[in-house]
C-alpha cells in the first residue's frame, strides 16, 4: 500500500451532503474484475452528460461543464472537501480506487460513512475529519481564492490553510501508523496465526458446528 | 458481572486477541461472495501466494450481475460474463461451497445465506456488500466490506476492527395493518437519519420486532446499513431457532441440541447499557414512501412532498431542492400524485416468500395500470421462486401483468439488463433511491412490496389500506 505522510494539494469543493459511493463510481464500471481504470469514470453520471459504459473513449464524450471536477481551475486537485456522510452506501471498493487513479489523496468532510472509511486506508487514501464549521469556512475561502491549496500533515495531524490558519484533525493511532509506513493488514494480521489457530482450537470445542 | 448487549456477547465470542487500544483481530465464521466485489480479493491472494485460511467458511454465487430473463442459459454482456466466469473458476480451484448459474438454490448472496442455514444464530458473517447487515436478523454479527478486507479474510479468516458503540432501537406496540417490516425500518431511517447509525452496531427490539417473520426481520436488519450502521441485529427466539432447524447448512441431532444451548443466550440482558436508545411507537408507523434521493427522505404515503422553503438548515435545503430537481417533483404534492412508469419488486431486501405472498394478496384477480411500462417480480432466489410457483403466486403476478423473472439482484442496482431509462419513476421494493441507483436518470421511489403491488394497479401510489 502506498504510504501517506504530507500532501500539499489543490482542492475541489464539491458542495453536497450524503455523496454515496454508486454517484463516485456508477455500477455498470464495477463489472471489471480489474482493479485499475476507476479513475476515468469517477463521478461518471455527474461529469458527463451521456451515458458512460466500460471501455468508452472519454474524450468523445459530453462533459458536464458545471460540475466542479470539470471546472478549469480544480484540474489537478487531489483533495476533495465535501458535505456530512460522504461515502454512504454500497461498501464498493472501487469508489477508492476510482478517487485514488484519477489523483485524490485526501477527502476532507464533517463525517464519513463507516465502510468507505475503511476502505480509504487500504489504498493509503486519507479520510480527514473536520468539524462542519471549520468545513463551511473552508468552503467559502475556496470560492473567493482561485488556486486554493491546503497543506495536509498526517504526522503533525494538522491541515494549514493558506491563510496561515491551523486546524487538528483526530486519527486512530493504529491506522495512523499504517498509513504512514504503507503496511500491508494481512502481512500484520498472519504474525498472529498461532493465535488465530489457538482460538480457532478452543472455539472448535465450543461450537463444533461452526467448523463444518 | 454486569450485563451484557447482545452485541457485547457476539464481539466477546469472536475477539481473537486486542491490542493495548482497542484494536482487535475479529474472527469470521462465515464469508459470502460473489462475483462483484471478489476477483480482485482473489487476484491478490494469488500474487502474494496465499492460500484461503478456511475454505470451507466461504460460500460463493453470481447475484448482481446476472440476468433475470426466464429460462437464460447465457450473459449477453461479455464484461459481465468474464466476471461471472472469473467466480466459477476461483470458486473451483478453492473448492467452495458454490452455487453457479443453473443451480436452483442460487440467487441474491443475502437470501441464499439464511435459506441455506450458512447464516447461523452467533456467527461473525461478512460478505463484500453493504446489506450483509441482513443476516444480523439471526442473532449474528453482520457487516459488509471491501475487497481490501474480502481478500484479508480469505488470507486470514479475521478482521482488523475496533468495537462500535451499541445502539438499540426499540419499536413499542403492534404495527397497523397493512404496515410492513419495510414501513418499520423506513420510518427508523426517517428518524435517525441515512448517518444516524454511523459508528454504531444497531439492535432492532420491542414488540413489534419480536413480533416480525425472519423474513420481516432481515428486511429490517437489511437497511441498517441506509440508516448508517454496518451491523443490525434481532435478538434470537423461538421464531428464530424455528427458521433455522433442518436447514441444508444446520447442525443436526447433537450438535442441533448443543447449539441451542449457546444460542438461546443471544440476546441483551435486562439492564445493558446501550450507547443510544431510539424509541418508535408502532402504532403511528403509516406506510412509506420516499421522495428523494436518500432513504431518509421518506414520509407516509398520505403526505405531502416536504417544502424545503421550511427548512432552515442551509446544506438540508439545497439538499432536498436538489431531490426535488433530480426527481422532477413540486413541493407539496400529496404522494399519492407521483405518477409512475415501473413497478420492481425483488431484491435482498423483499426478495423472500412472504414478500411475494404480501404483493400477490394485493393483486390478486386484478390487473396491472395501462398506464405503466413495466411491472417486474424478480424472486430473491431458485428456491423462492419454485416455492412461489407452487404456491400459484407465479400465476396471479402474471395474469394481472407482471413479468416473472430469474432469481437476482436486477433491478435494485441495474448491473444487469433490468433498469430504468432517465426520468422515469419507478416503486421499487428495494433498498437505495441515490441518484442513477436504478439506471442513470432514473426515479426511484422506496416502498414495500404491497404498496408496490397497490401502485401497479394504480398507476401512481395509494395507500394500500384503503385500496
Amino acid at each position: 500500500m502506498q504510504a501517506f505522510t504530507r500532501l500539499d494539494g489543490l482542492v475541489v469543493p464539491m458542495d453536497r451532503a450524503n455523496v454515496d459511493t454508486d454517484a463516485i463510481i456508477p455500477k455498470q464500471f464495477l463489472k471489471s474484475i480489474k482493479r485499475t481504470g476507476f479513475g476515468p469514470h469517477l463521478f461518471d453520471e455527474w461529469r458527463y452528460l451521456d451515458r458512460g459504459e466500460p471501455g468508452m473513449d472519454n474524450s468523445q464524450r459530453s462533459p458536464n461543464p458545471e460540475f466542479c471536477l470539470n471546472l478549469p481551475r480544480y484540474q489537478g486537485a487531489s483533495i476533495l472537501l465535501a458535505r456530512e456522510n460522504f461515502g454512504c452506501g454500497s461498501s464498493r471498493e472501487h469508489a477508492v480506487w476510482a478517487l485514488d487513479e484519477y489523483g485524490i489523496r485526501c477527502v476532507i468532510a464533517p463525517s464519513f460513512a463507516d465502510i468507505f472509511f475503511t476502505n480509504c486506508f487500504k489504498s493509503g487514501l486519507l479520510p480527514l475529519q473536520l468539524p462542519a464549521e471549520t468545513v463551511d469556512s473552508l468552503f467559502r475561502e475556496i470560492t473567493t481564492r482561485p488556486g486554493y491549496r491546503l497543506t495536509v500533515d498526517l504526522l503533525a495531524q494538522s491541515v494549514l490553510t493558506p491563510k496561515g490558519a491551523v486546524f487538528g484533525f483526530q486519527i486512530d493511532p493504529f491506522r495512523k501508523e499504517c498509513l504512514i509506513n504503507g503496511w500491508d493488514d494481512i502481512e500484520l494480521t498472519l504474525r498472529h496465526a498461532e493465535d488465530i489457530r489457538a482460538y480457532e482450537a478452543r472455539r472448535r470445542q465450543q461450537a463444533p458446528w461452526l467448523f463444518q | 458481572m454486569a450485563d451484557k448487549t447482545l452485541y457485547d456477547k457476539l464481539w466477546a465470542a469472536h475477539v481473537v486477541r486486542t491490542d493495548p487500544d482497542g484494536t482487535a483481530l475479529l474472527y469470521i465464521d462465515r464469508h459470502l461472495v460473489h462475483e462483484v466485489t471478489s476477483p480482485q480479493a482473489f487476484e491478490g491472494l494469488q500474487l502474494a501466494e496465499r492460500q484461503p485460511w478456511r475454505p470451507e467458511s466461504m460460500v460463493a454465487m453470481p447475484d448482481h450481475n446476472t440476468p433475470t430473463d426466464p429460462g437464460f442459459t447465457t450473459i449477453d454482456d461479455p464484461i459481465s460474463r468474464l466476471q461471472v466466469e472469473t467466480l466459477d473458476h476461483n470458486a473451483r480451484a478453492h473448492e467452495l461451497s458454490y452455487f453457479p448459474i443453473g443451480d436452483i438454490r442460487r440467487g441474491i448472496v443475502h437470501v441464499v445465506g439464511p435459506e441455506q442455514g450458512a447464516t447461523l444464530p452467533g456467527m461473525t458473517v461478512v460478505c463484500g456488500d453493504s446489506h450483509t447487515s441482513t443476516h444480523g436478523a439471526f442473532g449474528a454479527l453482520a457487516f459488509g466490506i471491501g475487497t481490501s478486507e474480502v481478500e484479508h479474510v480469505m488470507a486470514t479468516q479475521c478482521l482488523i476492527q475496533k468495537k462500535s458503540k451499541a445502539m438499540l432501537v426499540r419499536v413499542d406496540g403492534q404495527i397497523r395493518p397493512g404496515v410492513t417490516a419495510k414501513d418499520i425500518v423506513l420510518a427508523i431511517i426517517g428518524q435517525i437519519g441515512t448517518a444516524g447509525g454511523t459508528g454504531y452496531a444497531i439492535e432492532f427490539g420491542g414488540d413489534a420486532i419480536r413480533a416480525l417473520s425472519m423474513e420481516g426481520r432481515m428486511t429490517v436488519c437489511n437497511m441498517a446499513i441506509e440508516a448508517g450502521a454496518r451491523a443490525g441485529m434481532v435478538a434470537v427466539d423461538e421464531v428464530t431457532l424455528a427458521y433455522v432447524k433442518d436447514r441444508p447448512f444446520a447442525p443436526q441431532g447433537k450438535e442441533w441440541e448443543q447449539a441451542l444451548q449457546s444460542w438461546r443466550d443471544l440476546h441483551s440482558d435486562l439492564h445493558a447499557q446501550f450507547d443510544r436508545v431510539v424509541t418508535l411507537d408502532a402504532a403511528q408507523i403509516q406506510p412509506q414512501v420516499t421522495w428523494g434521493t436518500s432513504p431518509e427522505m421518506v414520509v407516509a404515503v398520505s403526505d405531502r412532498i416536504p417544502d424545503p422553503a421550511q427548512e432552515t438548515d442551509p446544506t438540508k435545503r439545497a439538499g432536498i431542492e436538489r431531490a426535488l430537481d433530480y426527481m422532477g417533483l413540486r413541493p407539496n404534492m400529496p404522494i399519492t400524485e407521483i405518477q409512475l412508469d415501473r413497478v420492481f419488486i425483488g431484491s435482498c431486501t423483499n426478495g423472500r416468500i412472504d414478500d411475494l405472498r404480501a404483493a400477490a394478496a394485493v393483486i390478486k384477480g386484478r390487473k396491472v395500470a395501462p398506464s405503466l411500462k413495466q411491472a417486474l417480480v424478480v424472486p430473491g432466489s431458485g428456491l423462492v421462486k419454485q416455492q412461489a410457483e407452487a404456491e400459484g403466486l407465479d400465476r396471479i403476478f402474471t395474469d394481472a401483468g407482471f413479468e416473472w423473472r430469474e432469481p437476482g439482484c436486477s433491478m435494485c442496482l441495474a448491473m444487469n439488463a433490468d433498469r430504468l431509462l432517465p426520468g422515469e419513476h419507478c416503486a421499487a421494493t428495494s433498498n437505495r433511491n441515490f441518484e442513477g441507483r436504478q439506471g442513470q436518470g432514473g426515479r426511484t421511489h422506496l416502498v414495500s412490496p404491497a404498496m408496490a403491488a397497490a401502485a401497479a394497479l394504480a398507476g401512481h401510489f395509494v395507500d394500500v389500506r384503503t385500496f
